[in-house]
């Protein structure tokens, strides 16, 4: 379980966290959603120590995560896989270096060994024949599915991914979202996944939180979202004419 | 206020690079590297510039000595000072930091915007030590030889200026550069090469690593690396000049 209590994080002086907290279970797809510049990226790697916040704390399971120094939170880094936004592939490695690069980081495993579970990861993203291109050479689908490779690497037990869908094409989209879903049920992991898609909220969101001007605005399911009356988020999620009637037909 | 603060975060940034590196073989890998990509990629633009610039050395001292008071190995001797205590080690400093310079920062920069730093965080690499350390080791080390390359290049480009000219001949040139020579000399620019080695990798780290935005930013970072080890590196010659040799 990962427990986020009551944290705040600031840039200078603009205060773009205010108390927020949440708590996420495992084997579930937690969403975190808001609109762009709200916040999701700043909490996210909040969570995950990329950041240092200001007041509150982070916790995974028992321990207070946020309170560690480098060295103790590389024991709960080594369980963390991370897909980044732009995917944040190392552009000066192949495919298949990106992927061994957390393994020569965290693990002794020979050179042999390394390559067997890389190319087991990149079967997995279902990237065939790719291993000894760069990621430059490869389109930006493929990319994300690398990153996803590398980042279920070390086995993780907890995934964070900041915006899969930015970029892709709806089919690509809906194709990261299952990969994300199905690696969540089969690693049994703790999943947090920023997104502004509502494709993917209605498809995957078993826990869902809004965040909005750095507040924790809503929290709930999919189905909630549905019924729910908060207008700030039937703003965001009903955005266009067609789903405000849609949401209007369905309530009458 | 703004100087205090790019200080002391230059200095905290410095004191993550200099922590103790987890697994050195990565780190001895990354060295070989930078050693290729900063020190060996330059030694054709040291070669170019130092041939010309003693050149043009050897002729102004030709010609601003036109007296025939004065000795004409004299030109070979002057020549020589001033490739060795000026030239070779600062004007060489300064056209590096120009070429090393940015594109240390934009490559720094371009991985900070593109969350490459934090990607490697997250894999619990001290992201400071194993990007910084190997470009500052690697020029330090090779950047001295630049400075030997471009004192022994622009000499010689000095010689077949005044000979090809006909200002000198190549008995009194030769006769020149060996007149009067202090070895100190070249330590002294030996030991201002290194310090501007270590200032234009670490100061062109920092102004990648702290980006923020796209590429425009890096861009404008890449500027400001270079202009402020330029800046750095003059202020350091002064005082390395007063230090060493007063
Ligand atoms: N490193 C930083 N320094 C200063 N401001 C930042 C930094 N990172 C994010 N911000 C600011 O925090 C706000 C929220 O950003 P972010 O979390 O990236 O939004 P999003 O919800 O789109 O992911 C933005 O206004 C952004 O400018
Ligand atoms: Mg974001």
């Amino acid at each position: 379980m990962i427990k986020v209590d009551h944290i705040w994080k600031s840039f200078n002086n603009q205060t773009v966290l205010k108390d927020i907290s949440v708590e996420f279970k495992k084997g579930k797809t937690n969403l975190i959603i808001g609109q762009s510049g709200s916040g999701k990226t700043v909490l996210l790697k909040s969570i995950v120590g990329l950041l240092d916040i200001d007041k509150g704390e982070v916790k995974y399971d028992d321990v207070v995560y946020s309170k560690l120094d480098f060295r103790k939170k590389k024991e709960i880094r080594k369980k963390i896989g991370m897909l980044f936004q732009g995917s944040a592939l190392f552009d000066s490695s192949t495919v298949e270096e990106n992927v061994i690069y957390p393994l020569n980081m965290f693990t002794n495993m020979s050179y042999e060994e390394k390559r067997e579970r890389a190319n087991f990861c990149l079967n997995r993203v279902n990237i065939l024949n790719a291993n000894h291109l760069y990621p430059s050479e490869i389109s930006g689908g493929m990319q994300k599915r690398v990153a996803i490779a590398r980042a279920i690497a070390l086995n993780p037990e907890y995934l964070f991914c900041d915006e899969p869908d930015s970029g892709l094409d709806p089919i690509t989209t809906l194709r990261i979202n299952n990969l994300i879903k199905e690696i969540t049920d089969e690693f049994n992991t703790i999943t947090i996944v920023n997104t502004h898609d509502m494709n993917s909220v209605m498809e995957f969101g078993e826990k869902i939180i809004f965040i909005h001007m750095g507040q924790k605005w809503w929290e709930g399911t999919n189905k909630d979202i549905l019924h729910s009356e908060n207008e700030k988020l039937n703003d965001f999620v009903f955005a266009n004419h067609m789903a405000k009637r849609l949401k209007q037909i369905k309530r009458i | 206020m703004q100087f205090f603060y790019h200080f002391g975060r230059y200095f905290i940034l410095l004191t993550k690079v200099f922590s103790k590196p987890e697994k050195s073989k990565i780190y001895y890998n990354q060295t070989l590297k930078e050693l290729i990509s900063l020190g060996v990629n330059s030694i054709g633009i040291v070669i170019i510039i130092s041939v010309f610039t003693g050149a043009v050395i050897t002729l102004q001292t030709a010609y601003n000595t036109e007296n025939p008071f004065y000795p004409r190995y004299l030109i070979g001797l002057m020549a020589r000072d001033t490739i060795i205590l000026e030239f070779s080690s600062t004007m060489v400093g300064l056209i590096l930091a120009g070429k090393i310079g940015s594109s240390i920062a934009s490559e720094i920069g371009t991985m900070r915007i593109t969350e490459q730093i934090d990607a490697l965080e997250i894999m619990g690499v001290n992201s400071a030590s194993y990007l910084i350390l190997p470009k500052i080791i690697a020029s330090v080390l090779f950047n001295p030889l630049l400075t030997m390359i471009s004192i022994a290049i622009g000499v010689f480009g000095g010689w077949i200026a005044g000979t090809v000219t006909g200002v000198v001949s190549s008995e009194d040139y030769i006769y020149g550069i060996q007149f009067a020579f202090i070895p100190f000399y070249v330590t002294y620019a030996l030991i201002k090469t290194v310090f501007y080695a270590f200032i234009i990798t670490s100061v062109s780290s920092y102004y990648g690593y702290f980006v923020r935005g796209g590429a425009l930013e890096v861009g404008r970072s890449s500027t400001k690396a270079v202009v402020y080890s330029c800046i750095l590196i003059l202020l350091s010659d002064v005082i390395l000049t007063q230090l060493l040799l007063s």
